[in-house]
């Protein structure tokens, strides 16, 4: 396309030495092919892999070697595949909370910070009434994790609707903000007096740690997201409200007029994403490491909008992308064995992000022929 | 040197790298583009920076190698945004992911290794003579004077000469600037990309002139914050000195405060700038929910000249 003049069907000149008629090529906008093609996704990630392929090179290592290094980490043995699941849960729940409020256009960016303060307060149950039975603690946490991510989301909801606060801003520095609420508690209030000093709360009893699958630390977090995943399919599928955020995610204005309070449905959806990012914080302390840490999260909640957006915002989809971003954290991981910094995995998302990006315009451009 | 006189001068060093990206926030968004890449770009720009300075000690070479590699991500968001029409807010989101992705991975073999050294300052043996003006601008190295400079250059251009119209026409109304001979997409990519560089060159000022080493995520939500403070100062660079200072003193403030031995404990005093950047938006929203907000008119929307068959 020919950007030099800012046309909309640029003409490419044809050669006139080739062919003997004249014609020309021109490159068309449609606006109306919304839907981008299903390898769409594929292609980005196979894209992402070759642009990064170029770094790692340049870096003076063979791309073959760490993509080999990565992928077997990740999928290559039962541990592996295990661990993948396991980073998979808190991108599926983040992710699906980040889907729901994509899907009327609120850009929620803060799910970082939902799930840090979800972490935190199903910490705080632990801390404040330490001797409960196994089934009211673990539900107690999980209220707490998820009312705190909900409150949290509504921090950023709030500016939105009555004060017209762009909602990216408020939710990344609300990230910044529970990131600091947590150092200061696992450094002050909350440090475990017999940790040696360690930064970080006392170990979770076995009463307050979700149960696991045999002998891997693969916990019922997945069950979780799983369910979430069905509610909301069947939400936004059959549910009256389901069809409203549609018809917004749609056509706001039409959805304006036709009444539809959209104040309402912001606070609503930020309430329900900050919530799925507070039971994936819940899950994380409760299932995972069972006590409450710095870097309790490596970057889950950035991790998950492109997860959302790979999967095109379809629950479905959703469930094959937060593996496949679970396995690419975990082969961050084990490239780390190789020495080298595991934020090539940080790297190849937003590698992915900007593929993705494009590929669903390109398609939208046509080259017509025309004599 | 009082206490208030330290804290202007430590609201200068702290504000000047939030000034430089929110001026390149607001070339980029007064041509109608969203610009949220701003912390991607800083890091981009920090951590250039440091590996050209740290192997070659040329530090104009650094600060030219931050520069041309923040241009380049620039052109990558025009491409993406002026001639694909992709959706603003992703593209910006992308470049901030893949940019600290990357500064952190091209970053580790440099990191924690120290700076050969400082940006130059400019000696002005007149001025610092003067009792307080003195001490606060006798010694400002050279990328403070340029912001100081680049402020008054962006206002004069953006409001007084015809470039300017220009840019303020593709950003409002660009179906009109393009009746009118306008040349849109060239003046997007042309203001993207220069903003893109500044934002660089406010990534290449936090290493030089407050960070001594690089270090992983070290704008720590400064780009965010300056996304912020370009609405805050209304697209207006003049406001934007301001603004940035203003956050720049609050940066500082809590460190301040910690070491007048308070019993705050440092995580809410390092809280304070996040929280002032809401509530400051909050207050903004509420006071002109009736007024023009001063947004480009046509920001966040690409525009699609009419189809033609």
């Amino acid at each position: 396309m020919n950007m030099k003049n800012g046309s909309q069907a640029a003409v490419l000149e044809p050669s006139p030495v080739k062919s003997g008629k004249r014609f020309s090529m021109r490159l068309e906008y449609d606006a109306s092919r919304t839907r981008s093609p299903w390898w769409s996704p594929f292609l980005s990630v196979v894209l992402a892999l070759l642009l990064c392929a170029v770094f790692i090179a340049a870096n003076g290592m063979s791309p073959v070697t760490v993509y080999e290094k990565m992928f077997r980490g990740a999928f290559g043995t039962s541990y592996g595949i295990t661990e993948t699941m396991v980073k998979a849960i808190p991108l599926l729940l983040c992710g699906l909370g980040i889907a729901v409020a994509y899907r009327i256009s609120v850009w929620n960016i803060g799910a970082e910070g939902q799930l840090t303060v979800g972490a935190m307060a199903a910490t705080a149950v632990t801390i404040y009434f330490p001797g409960l039975p196994a089934f009211w603690s673990i539900s107690l946490m999980l209220l707490f994790g998820t009312a705190a991510g909900a409150l949290w989301g509504l921090m950023t909801a709030i500016p939105r609707t009555h004060f017209g606060v762009n909602e990216l801003i408020t939710s990344l520095m609300l990230n910044y903000v529970a990131l600091l609420a947590l150092d200061y508690v696992v450094f002050g209030p909350w440090k475990d007096p017999a940790g040696f000093n360690f930064p970080g709360s006392p170990m979770f009893t076995a009463a307050q740690s979700l149960p696991v699958l045999g002998s891997t630390r693969l916990h019922i977090g997945l069950i979780f997201g799983l369910i979430a995943v069905v509610i909301y399919y069947l939400m936004i599928k059959f549910t009256r409200w389901g069809y409203e955020l549609r018809l917004i995610g749609a056509n706001p204005t039409a959805a304006r007029y036709a009444g539809i309070p959209i104040k309402r449905h912001i606070i609503i959806v930020m309430l329900i994403s900050g919530g799925l990012a507070g039971i994936a914080g819940m899950a994380e302390v409760s299932g995972v490491t069972h006590k409450l840490m710095q870097g309790i999260s490596p970057g889950y909640g950035y991790t998950a909008i492109i997860v959302a957006w790979l999967a095109k915002l379809n629950p479905l989809g959703l469930i094959v992308t937060s593996v496949l971003f679970g396995g690419l954290i975990v082969g961050g991981y084990s490239v780390q064995t190789i020495g080298l910094p595991s934020s090539i995995s940080e790297m190849l998302q937003g590698s992915i992000l900007f593929f993705l990006i494009a590929g669903d315009m390109i398609h939208r451009f046509r080259i017509r022929r025309s004599v | 040197m009082d206490f208030t006189t330290q804290l202007l001068i430590a609201a200068i060093s702290a504000g000047t790298p939030l000034l430089l990206a929110t001026l390149g926030g607001i070339l980029t968004e007064r041509a109608g583009i969203i610009q949220l890449g701003a912390e991607g770009l800083m890091l981009m720009g920090a951590v250039t920076t440091c590996i050209v300075y740290i192997r070659s000690g040329n530090l104009m070479l650094a600060l030219l190698a931050a520069v041309a590699v923040t241009a380049v991500l620039g052109m990558v968001h025009s491409f993406l945004c002026v001639t694909l029409r992709a959706n603003q807010t992703m593209s910006g989101l992308a470049m901030t992911l893949f940019g600290s992705g990357l500064s952190a991975y091209l970053g580790k073999s440099i990191s924690g290794l120290p700076l050969p050294g400082f940006l130059p300052r400019l000696d002005l043996g007149l001025i610092k003579s003067i009792p307080v003006i003195g001490d606060i601008f006798g010694r400002l190295d050279v990328l403070t004077w340029f912001s100081l400079l680049l402020v008054l250059a962006l206002h004069l251009l953006i409001h007084y000469t015809s470039w300017g119209l220009h840019l303020r026409a593709v950003g409002d109304s660009p179906a009109t600037a393009d009746v009118m001979g306008i040349r849109v997409q060239l003046i997007r990519y042309s203001y993207i990309t220069a903003g893109a560089m500044l934002i660089g060159l406010a990534g290449a000022d936090m290493v030089l002139a407050y960070a001594p080493t690089w270090n992983e995520g070290l704008t720590a939500g400064r780009g965010w914050i300056a996304v912020g403070l370009v609405i805050f100062a209304r697209w207006n660079p003049l406001r934007a000195l301001f603004c940035a200072y203003f956050f720049g003193a609050l940066d500082s403030l809590g460190f301040r405060i910690q070491l007048l031995g308070s019993s705050i404990p440092s995580y809410f005093l390092k809280m304070i700038p996040y929280i002032v950047t809401i509530l400051v938006l909050m207050y903004l929203g509420y006071r002109n929910r009736n007024k023009p907000s001063g947004t480009p008119e046509s920001l966040g929307t690409p525009y699609i000249r009419e189809q033609r068959f």
